[in-house]
């Protein structure tokens, strides 16, 4: 509401509308600002955003907020102004063009029951560009671009949005003497809203068609589409459905720094490239950064990169990481130091890395997989038939990588452990699998 | 103190700290990440983040939000900046400050998800209609990533223009320890706004400053924002001098002021005959080479450059003095060495080390194929 009474939100010295002669864009134009009048709304809480096309050059003549935008965008800029302003009363007018090329997010928007008024200014097919049919031209409608008549069928834009449930829709044409009252209780309603209102295109869809007023009517006969308010049905507005959602999360820290006090020392002096070969869904990744943390403790300076297909759950799944006593730039390894091949799957995936490692070289090899084809010396693990627990398979990266630090003391095994207690759902199988590493090699 | 972080975590951080306080994304590898993160982390700083329907909604939830007045940050990969073209016209048109990351993976089209690449580099630079001038930057590692991110904030607030962050599927989601003072909290500048007592006009500018003064939608003025041509007003006109001033201003605001845009890092040694321009996941391998060649006695310089556009042609010049070979690496198949071709004197030899099968460049392919060893 305004301290003074606010008698049109119409630029005066702008009138009269630059549309043409009988175009019913003025006649919706002059009624929003009827509807606003009835509502007298600040018109700095105002936004009225335009689409492309003749519907697009009525926001110059508000004396609101203004944003015009992209062919078929205006929903988004629309969305995202509220978003980020809930107080905001965002109007968004395009026309039936605007729909055709914003059809998604509409049946978004309304999904999502963002608090925008949708005003469709549809009058069957783009005027700015020369008169080419759009989503709504009536079957067998001439246009410039159907010359020998539409064969689409018409879409039902409030039917779209409301079986996407848009909280509020209605149909009505630019003729409608109540059209005032049908905008404000669209303006008014909290959520989506959209008004579909038919109009006459007087330079195109008129002369082309002989059409004119009564056979706009008969037309929506004709398709069964009623007018009038449709659909009112509230529902939680999506700014307000969001605040509620986050509620509880604000005040805490935002990505908070997770420090990590070095309190293990490592002997390593120089840098060492590791490669571990496994399968997806048996923890290599989060094994492997477990591992990297259990470095940084140990003072190390770490890298690690994954390597794994588009499919999550199936195929390879490779950590590569190295280890230094240095700052590390270059984070590829051309050829390891050691490689540990615990799965099936991982083995194409590093057989070029396999076939770089030489004598000095180490892979710890699942005793199953074995032989394979390198210069490397090959430690094998054998798993399954040491101990039924050890049969479970995502935890044999830990029991390998523990085997490891037993056998060069890159850092202390008790870094590792510290590492895998992190997180205390896993923390006890992650030790159990270490103190199986140590009775393995013992 | 040490931290594990991924470049994408860092980015985030760095949004974080520069005061960004609305995201939308849509998902994409290797940017989700990001995606999640922001969704995860706005609320507690009472932000909004939202996964939008797509990417082209993304970009207008951005938009929208940004002349609201908010810090706005968005990230995809390559297919994503495809579908964000029209809008990045728009954000340059409309002068919209805005932070897009692309974390590149190999193209074109959906090219290798989860494989890396550099070969984004010209598309961000020209990949909308008009051909104005946007600012990219690279980030070389992951505290690169924070700090770029703040720098990309400042930039984006204070020229009112969409600003890149450049940066790989390599940097984003490999873990690597940062020392935590390696992280440099850039103050971000705040976006120049009008009194409430003076008139507001939206893209009126004054001959000290090519940037409007800003004032939010549910301001205290009035906003007319329009992605047409328009005169000082945002009202749409085709007045031929009205749409040369603005037209020349979108460029020269960014054009005039590359001293203040231009990052490098450079490695330049005195009498070096040879200089490594690079930027990104590669400059890792080229301070390597760097370094292995320098102990066989090479003299070598390198740049790494951090703002790719505009170029930062004084920079690279300098470098370049007495130099007789370029060697520029990339995963792509010579992009920017485009760049360095139009800047060398005669005689200066270009030489480029280039990989596009979704493997790094290893600082042994670049002194071998640039003959340093
Ligand atoms: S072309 Fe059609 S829609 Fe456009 S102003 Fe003229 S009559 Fe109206």
């Amino acid at each position: 509401m305004t301290d003074q009474t606010v008698l049109s939100y119409l630029d005066e010295n702008l009138l009269p509308f630059f549309f043409c002669p009988g175009c019913g864009h003025g006649m919706i134009t002059e009624q929003l600002n009827a509807a606003l009048v009835k509502l007298q709304l600040d018109p700095h809480k105002v936004v009225i955003v335009t689409d492309i096309g003749c519907s697009g050059l009525a926001d110059k003549y508000f004396t609101t907020n203004a944003f015009h935008g992209l062919h078929g965008r205006s929903v988004t800029y629309a969305t995202g102004i509220k978003l980020a302003n809930p107080e905001l009363k965002v109007i968004v007018l395009m026309g039936d063009g605007g729909c055709g090329i914003g059809g998604h997010h509409l049946i978004n928007a309304a999904r999502r029951n963002i608090g925008v008024t949708v005003i469709v200014f549809n009058n069957f097919n783009y005027g700015m560009t020369g008169g080419e049919h759009s989503v709504t031209t009536p079957m067998g409608g001439l246009t410039s671009s159907t010359p020998f008549g539409q064969l689409e069928k018409t879409m039902d834009i409030c039917q779209t949005v409301a079986v996407n449930s848009a909280s509020f829709t209605a149909r009505t044409t630019s003729f409608e003497k109540s059209l005032p009252d049908m905008l404000a209780a669209a303006i008014q309603n909290e959520g989506f809203s959209l008004v579909d209102i038919w109009e006459l295109c007087t330079a195109y869809y008129v002369p082309n068609n002989r059409f004119n007023k009564s056979m706009l009517l008969s037309s929506l006969d004709q398709l069964g589409f009623k007018t009038g308010i449709l659909q009112h049905t509230p529902r939680a507005e999506y700014t307000q459905a969001y605040r509620e959602s986050v509620a509880l999360q604000a005040g805490k820290p935002a990505m908070p720094a997770h420090p990590i006090q070095a309190r293990y020392r490592s002997d390593l002096d120089k840098r060492m490239g590791m490669v571990i070969a496994g399968a997806a869904g048996k923890k290599i990744n989060s094994a492997a950064s477990l591992f990297c943390r259990a470095a940084v403790l140990s003072n190390l300076w770490v890298s690690q990169r994954n390597d794994y297909p588009v499919t999550v759950k199936s195929g390879h799944s490779v950590s590569e990481v190295i280890l230094s006593p240095e700052q590390i730039g270059y984070t590829g390894i051309t050829k390891p130091e050691v490689l540990l091949l615990l799965f099936k799957e991982g083995l194409p995936a590093v057989k070029s890395q396999l076939d770089m490692m030489d004598e000095q070289g180490i892979v710890y090899a699942n005793s199953e997989l074995l032989p394979i084809h390198t210069r490397a010396r090959v430690v094998p693990l054998g798993f399954k038939k040491s101990d039924t627990w050890a049969a479970k398979k995502e935890y044999w990266v830990i029991i390998a990588l523990a085997r490891l630090l037993l056998d060069t003391n890159f850092f202390p095994l008790d870094a590792f452990k510290e590492a895998v207690s992190g997180r205390a759902e896993f923390a006890d199988n992650n030790l159990r699998a270490i103190e199986f590493a140590l009775r393995l090699s013992a | 103190m040490r931290e594990l972080m991924t470049g994408a975590q860092a980015i985030v951080r760095g949004a974080i700290d520069a005061g960004c306080d609305f995201f939308a994304g849509y998902p994409i590898t290797p940017a989700t990440d990001i995606l999640l993160y922001m969704l995860h982390e706005l609320p507690k700083v009472s932000g909004t983040a939202i996964q939008a329907e797509d990417e082209i909604a993304s970009m207008g939830f951005c938009i929208g939000a940004a002349m609201t007045g908010k810090r706005v940050l968005t990230a995809t990969s390559g297919p994503g900046i495809s579908l964000y073209s029209e809008n990045i016209g728009l954000a340059i048109m409309g002068e919209v400050p805005m932070v897009i990351v692309d974390v590149q993976r190999m193209g074109p089209a959906t090219g290798g998800a989860t494989t890396v690449g550099q070969g984004d580099i010209q598309f961000l630079r020209w990949g909308t209609s008009g051909g104005y001038p946007v600012v990219v930057l690279s980030p070389t590692n992951a505290p690169d990533c924070y700090n770029l991110t703040c720098r990309a904030f400042d930039l984006a607030e204070r020229f009112r223009i969409p600003v890149f962050l450049a940066t790989d599927k390599e940097i984003a989601l490999t873990l690597v320890t940062v020392e935590e003072d390696e992280l440099i909290r850039f103050p971000v500048r705040k976006r120049q706004v009008v009194s409430q007592e003076n008139e507001f006009i939206p893209y009126k500018t004054s001959p000290t400053n090519q940037v409007p003064l800003f004032s939010p939608f549910g301001g205290s003025h009035l906003l007319r924002f329009t992605t047409s041509t328009h005169d000082e007003y945002g009202q749409l006109t085709k007045n031929p001098a009205k749409v040369r001033l603005l037209n020349e201003r979108l460029a020269s605001k960014v054009e005039d002021s590359i001293d203040e845009i231009s990052l490098v890092k450079s490695d330049l040694v005195d009498g070096a005959d040879i200089l490594i321009i690079s930027y990104g996941v590669t400059s890792l391998a080229v301070a390597e080479a760097v370094q292995i060649a320098r102990q066989a006695g090479k003299r070598v310089s390198c740049l790494a450059v951090q703002t790719l556009w505009p170029v930062p042609e004084k920079e690279i010049r300098a470098a370049l003095h007495g130099v007789r070979k370029v060697i520029v690496p990339e995963l792509n198949l010579g992009q920017y060495r485009l760049e360095v071709e139009r800047l060398v004197r005669d005689g200066v030899e270009v030489l480029g080390v280039n990989r596009v099968d979704g493997e790094l460049i290893s600082p042994q392919e670049i002194l071998h194929q640039g003959g340093l060893l």
